[in-house]
């Protein structure tokens, strides 16, 4: 085949999602990776898909991408460990617990299940959880997987005749009238190519706001049932928001195999992919706040990887603002395991001009976009 | 009580016969110098356990010289990352401990490489060192039907130790050739005078027990538990009927803390200069993790280090000339018993590589490296975190599986989060 209609550069989650919705809708598709698939943001996540409404567009496509989770979720192999095991959201005082409710009456407002813990709701549901929080948000229907897996799995849904991946092949440019530039000075050309490349896509189209937001994670031991939700702290709301400064906040996911997740921490500026032992130190001690029992745990491994970041916290979906040949995937943040699915089912709906399942405009790369603050 | 932080002008991790003669000669200068281990005793691998007993002459020898020296030692203090330049962050006892220090020696020493064969994790199957390790703490051996494979030296050591706690040691299966270790054994009084000697009163020791080279082991077979030993050579496939197989395919040099401190290596050793000093100004390293070498390289390579740490490499002297000769017996040792092909390609497609997740050489073949092996198997993301099937997978398939990422060892969620902010002050 000389061209292909659509290359998409990166086999993250992203480019994965993009690359499969294209090719079962039966357009040609070639897909490249300097790497492996899912070795970039991918890799380091922690595979949480949960459902969250900092705004009404975001809470449009994570609600949307979830559901197309759960739909996925029986053809799903073992390996991608894909368990409903909700998200609960602790509340330390009365003012978290405001909080809680109003995000239960927000969620139950738009159709989806969420329930108010009280003490001994919390006490019963996490035992391990310090004493004296004073309740809770339950959203049973978030869920957790294993990336890389899921990424996988993503490509090879695709019928084998309509895609064709290519890893360790390193892009160097778009071409602008569709296609790409090989490391190899090779040209590849495609009806229009799909930058998916996370937090290097600004590399392959310049000026592009998106920003790396280096994450720290640890992985425990096997301790099967200590915990039995992913644990997110409210106050990650406050300090997910934040734009400009170092942040940690206590999340803990259970996988299936016994071992947990520890996380999280959010940083800009920060380049170097090595641990940071300040922050590691800080977010460890943020979650044996939460959860004390932690302290007598062992830890395996910890790492880093950085989320691809946007000025308004919503992903670029769409052809560029200045070539109609080069669309974006990219700049997911901290959801893009959450709305990969989404992203490739409204990538797909744009370009073949199919109805859209939500309106495709806030994440529009042409949008009006807050001033950058914290880049300097 | 002990203080959670402590400073000391050098500071030596490991103490094993390279770490003690660092220590020692670090100390003889009259640097304020530290040496800690892992373990509750001193002398590593090869003296573990001898302190108490008093040991063999060299181990008494060496701990006599450590002690007139004046260093501090600090036992079941293991490092499990660096929080900050110049500091190295430890778990004991007592809790989290940092230390600071001036100069930093590594000589933690190797682990045993283990190869992958079908019914490699059936109970009865072990490494010669751990079966070591296990005798020494008293596992019972005795009237064991034992069949000894693999290749090197120690599978002698081991099998005078496993005779000497009443084992029934059926053959010694060495899977170089015998025209290999005679070319060996005719360039060793040259090189190591010394080493001719042990090898030949291990192997007094030994009378009566067979000894095959060019012969390794294939399979192993066992309903719960290990029944038999499939062994191979030139001429014959056989099974040996046997409790216990020992396996020992030689050593791999601890990296993950060189790594981690940013130092360089290179062909699964690291790199350093004729003071043993890493391409990490200050930070020294000597013993197995510079290459395998026994005991005699890391004794001499631990002095060197130690003078050149302490700002005297003159006191060297005639060291470096012994060095050379060690070096020379270790690439002699490497030629005389490198593995043969046959060796490292055991594993049927069925065969555990990773014992953690359970994942066989079969779902690893497919990937066209360590990166996206890993990813897509969770191949060395369980308990060991890649310490046992790193090796493997580098023999097998030729991947890179370092890692750099802290924890070195795991460790308490306590000791790696803020430690208490208690004073800091100089303690020994
Ligand atoms: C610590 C941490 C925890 C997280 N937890 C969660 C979570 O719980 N839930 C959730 O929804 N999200 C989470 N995320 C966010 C999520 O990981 C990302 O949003 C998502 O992985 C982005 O996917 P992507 O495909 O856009 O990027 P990536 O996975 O980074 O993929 C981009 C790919 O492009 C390739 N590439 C780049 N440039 C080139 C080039 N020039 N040529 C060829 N290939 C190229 C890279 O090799 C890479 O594979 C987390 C992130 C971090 C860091
Ligand atoms: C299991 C095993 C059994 C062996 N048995 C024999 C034998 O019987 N005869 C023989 O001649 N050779 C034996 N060897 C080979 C032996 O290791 C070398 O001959 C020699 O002892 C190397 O000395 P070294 O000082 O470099 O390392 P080692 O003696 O291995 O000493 C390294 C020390 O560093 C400590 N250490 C490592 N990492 C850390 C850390 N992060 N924090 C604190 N402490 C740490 C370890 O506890 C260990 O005590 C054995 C090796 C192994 C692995």
């Amino acid at each position: 085949m000389s061209g292909w209609d659509v290359a998409v550069v990166g086999a993250g989650i992203v480019g994965a999602a993009c690359a499969s919705e294209c090719a079962r809708a039966g357009l040609s598709v070639i897909v490249f990776d300097r790497g492996p698939v899912g070795g970039g943001a991918t890799a380091a996540a922690m595979g949480h898909v949960v459902v969250m409404d900092d705004s009404e567009a975001q809470f449009a496509l994570t609600s949307f991408s979830r559901r197309l989770w759960r739909d996925l979720a029986p053809e799903l192999p073992a390996d991608v460990h894909f368990e409903a095991c909700g998200t609960l959201w602790p509340a330390a005082d009365e003012e978290e617990m405001a909080e809680a409710r109003r995000k239960a009456e927000f969620l139950r407002g738009r159709g989806l299940r969420a329930e108010i813990l009280d003490e001994d709701g919390i006490r019963e549901a996490e035992p391990n959880l310090r004493p004296g929080l004073r309740g809770g948000l339950l959203v049973p229907d978030d869920s957790v997987l294993y990336p890389p897996s899921a990424a996988l799995f993503l490509l090879g849904r695709a019928p084998r005749n309509k895609i064709v991946l290519r890893t360790g092949a390193d892009v160097r440019a778009l071409d602008p009238d569709g296609g790409v530039v090989l490391g190899d000075g090779s040209r590849i050309s495609a009806g229009l190519t799909v930058n998916a490349a996370g937090c290097w896509s600004p590399d392959l189209t310049a000026g592009l706001p998106v920003r790396k937001r280096k994450g720290h994670l640890v992985v425990t031991h096997r301790y099967p049932g200590h915990i039995r939700h992913q644990i997110v702290e409210l106050g990650y709301l406050k300090s997910a928001h934040s734009v400009s400064s170092d942040s940690v906040a206590f999340n803990v996911q259970p996988r299936s195999n016994g071992q947990m997740l520890i996380g999280s921490s959010r940083q800009y500026g920060a380049e170097r992919p090595d641990v940071e032992f300040g922050i590691l130190r800080r977010m460890l001690e943020r979650a044996a706040l939460y959860l004390p029992s932690l302290e007598r745990l062992t830890a395996l491994r910890s790492w880093a990887g950085f989320r691809p970041a946007t000025p308004d916290k919503l992903p670029f979906i769409g052809p560029s603002a200045d070539n109609q040949k080069i669309w974006l995937a990219t700049g997911h943040e901290g959801l893009g395991i959450t709305t990969s699915l989404a992203t490739g089912r409204l990538l797909a709906d744009m370009i073949l001009n199919r109805p859209e399942e939500i309106p495709s405009a806030p994440y529009s790369p042409a949008r009006s976009l807050p001033e950058d603050k914290a880049h300097d | 009580m002990s203080d959670t932080r402590s400073r000391f002008e050098v500071v030596v991790v490991g103490a094993g016969p390279a770490g003690l003669a660092a220590a020692a000669a670090a100390a003889e200068c009259g640097r304020r110098t530290l040496v800690l281990d892992a373990t509750p005793w001193l002398g590593g691998q090869i003296w573990r356990g001898r302190e108490a007993k008093g040991g063999p002459g060299s181990a008494k020898r060496w701990l006599a010289r450590l002690q007139a020296a004046g260093a501090a030692v600090a036992r079941q203090t293991t490092v499990v990352a660096s929080p900050g330049p110049g500091v190295l962050l430890a778990e004991s006892p007592e809790g989290p401990r940092e230390i600071e220090w001036e100069k930093l020696i590594l000589t933690i020493g190797a682990r045993e490489l283990f190869l992958p064969f079908p019914g490699w994790t059936l109970p009865g199957v072990v490494g010669i060192g751990g079966l070591q390790v296990l005798v020494k703490g008293g596992w019972p051996l005795a009237g064991k039907r034992i069949v000894i494979a693999g290749s090197g030296p120690l599978l002698f050591a081991a099998a005078a130790e496993y005779r000497a706690a009443g084992a029934d040691v059926v053959l010694i299966a060495e899977q170089a050739d015998l025209a290999r270790l005679v070319r060996f054994g005719l360039s060793l009084p040259r090189l190591a005078p010394g080493k001719i000697l042990q090898a030949a009163q291990y192997q007094a020791a030994l009378l009566g027990v067979p000894y095959r080279t060019g012969c390794w082991a294939v399979s192993a077979q066992g309903a719960d538990r290990l029944e038999g030993v499939t062994l191979r050579s030139a001429r014959r496939t056989w099974t040996e009927r046997c409790d216990v197989l020992a396996t020992g395919f030689g050593f791999l040099p601890n990296l993950e803390l060189p790594r981690l401190l940013g130092c360089r290596t290179e062909n699964g050793a690291a790199v350093v200069d004729d003071r043993q000093e890493s391409s990490q100004a200050g930070i020294f390293i000597a013993g197995e993790p510079t290459g395998i070498g026994g005991e005699g390289r890391a004794l001499v390579e631990g002095l060197i280090a130690g003078f050149a740490a302490a700002g005297r490499p003159e006191r060297a002297g005639r060291l470096w000339r012994k060095r050379r000769r060690a070096l020379a017996f270790s690439r002699a040792m490497d030629r005389a018993f490198a593995l043969r092909d046959e060796v490292r390609d055991l594993a049927s497609p069925e065969t555990p590589i990773c014992r953690c997740e359970d994942v066989p050489r079969r779902d690893l073949e497919k990937y066209g490296g360590w990166r996206a092996a890993k990813l897509h198997t969770r191949c060395g993301m369980g308990p060991c975190q890649g310490r046992i099937c790193g090796g493997a997978v580098e023999k097998l398939f030729g991947w890179d599986a370092a890692s750099n990422r802290p924890p070195v060892f795991p460790v308490s969620i306590g000791t790696l989060r803020e430690p208490d902010p208690r004073p800091s002050g100089a303690s020994d």
